[in-house]
């Protein structure tokens, strides 16, 4: 048991590297997502599609890195719990859009 | 999460459920926290464009401003996490030292965003001027009023390890929680500049 723990403590929390990584990967996507539209790149729709990808990205990167979440076994409540927040987010909002935009005589 | 970290010191022993679940508790009460800020982003997404014939985003969003802010909420994610490095390892003035940075940062973090705001209701922009900036203060006071929580939990905390002089477990457990609010905090961020700000001014 003891054992076990301490194989697993050492990856759990990190490292100076891994928050290095995380760090220097989140500048470069804010960095790119700020460009994108301060540069304009692209039309608007393309920049709002890449600027949303490079959240959805850095949001990852962020989950792995500084949160620690991986799919090891003593992890598993709290993935399962953050999959079921991450599905009722995505219906609330996009529930929100779909139903509001389909009832008014606007858009 | 993080629970399994916090067994680092005691092998075997019974605290080590009690801590976890510590952490996976406050790791459900984020998640309930995740559907409140889900709710205000699907606020603001709906009322985003009713500017009732106010200012829109393009009018009023000074994205240097809100660079820097980017800026400093992910230097003070780093800082924590080095923080929390120090924690682990039983380095008390470090921790102490990188919480101090973290706090400045955080502190810097809230100052701008109350500048910013208070500027645009000083302009006549406030949340009372349409459904826009409504949904805009709700969105970003609810995250300021988040940080500022944090700030104030991390003085307490930092006033804890001050008066054990050394890291005990429930420090160490109460750091976990805290360093998770933090980095959901960073989190939360991201979707506000590139939702909110990002594609206002697009």
């Amino acid at each position: 048991m003891a054992h076990v723990h301490s194989i697993d403590t050492g990856a759990s929390h990190g490292s100076v590297g891994s928050y290095v990584i995380d760090f220097i990967f989140s500048v470069v996507l804010t960095v790119a997502a700020f460009g994108v539209v301060t540069q304009q790149l692209m039309g608007p729709t393309e920049s709002i599609i890449a600027i949303a990808v490079l959240a959805f990205i850095q949001i990852l990167v962020h989950l792995v890195f500084f949160l620690h979440m991986n799919t090891s076994l003593l992890q598993r409540w709290n993935v399962v719990a953050f999959g079921f927040t991450s599905m009722v987010a995505v219906i609330v909002i996009e529930g929100t859009l779909w139903v509001l935009n389909s009832v008014g005589p606007t858009t | 999460m993080l629970q399994k970290t916090l067994s680092l010191n005691l092998p075997g022993s019974h605290d080590d459920h009690g801590a976890s679940n510590t952490v996976l508790g406050f790791w459900l009460y984020l998640m309930t926290d995740c559907i409140i800020f889900a709710s205000l982003f699907a606020v603001f997404a709906v009322t985003g464009n009713q500017f009732a014939g106010g200012p829109s985003g393009k009018d009023v969003f000074e994205l240097p401003g809100v660079m820097m802010e980017t800026a400093i909420l992910l230097l003070s994610s780093i800082t924590f996490g080095f923080g929390m490095l120090a924690a682990h390892k039983g380095k008390s003035t470090a921790l102490l030292a990188w919480l101090g940075v973290t706090f400045v940062l955080g502190a810097v973090f809230i100052a701008l965003e109350i500048h910013e705001l208070s500027l645009l209701i000083a302009q006549g922009y406030g949340p009372e001027r349409s459904a826009f900036l409504s949904a805009f203060f709700t969105l970003v006071g609810t995250q300021g009023l988040h940080v500022t929580v944090g700030l104030i939990w991390m003085t307490i905390l930092a006033v804890q390890v001050i008066g054990n002089k050394k890291v005990t477990q429930r420090d160490l457990t109460r750091l976990t929680c805290l360093s998770l609010f933090w980095h959901f905090l960073d989190i939360v961020w991201i979707c506000v500049f590139t939702f909110v700000y990002l594609t206002s001014v697009v």
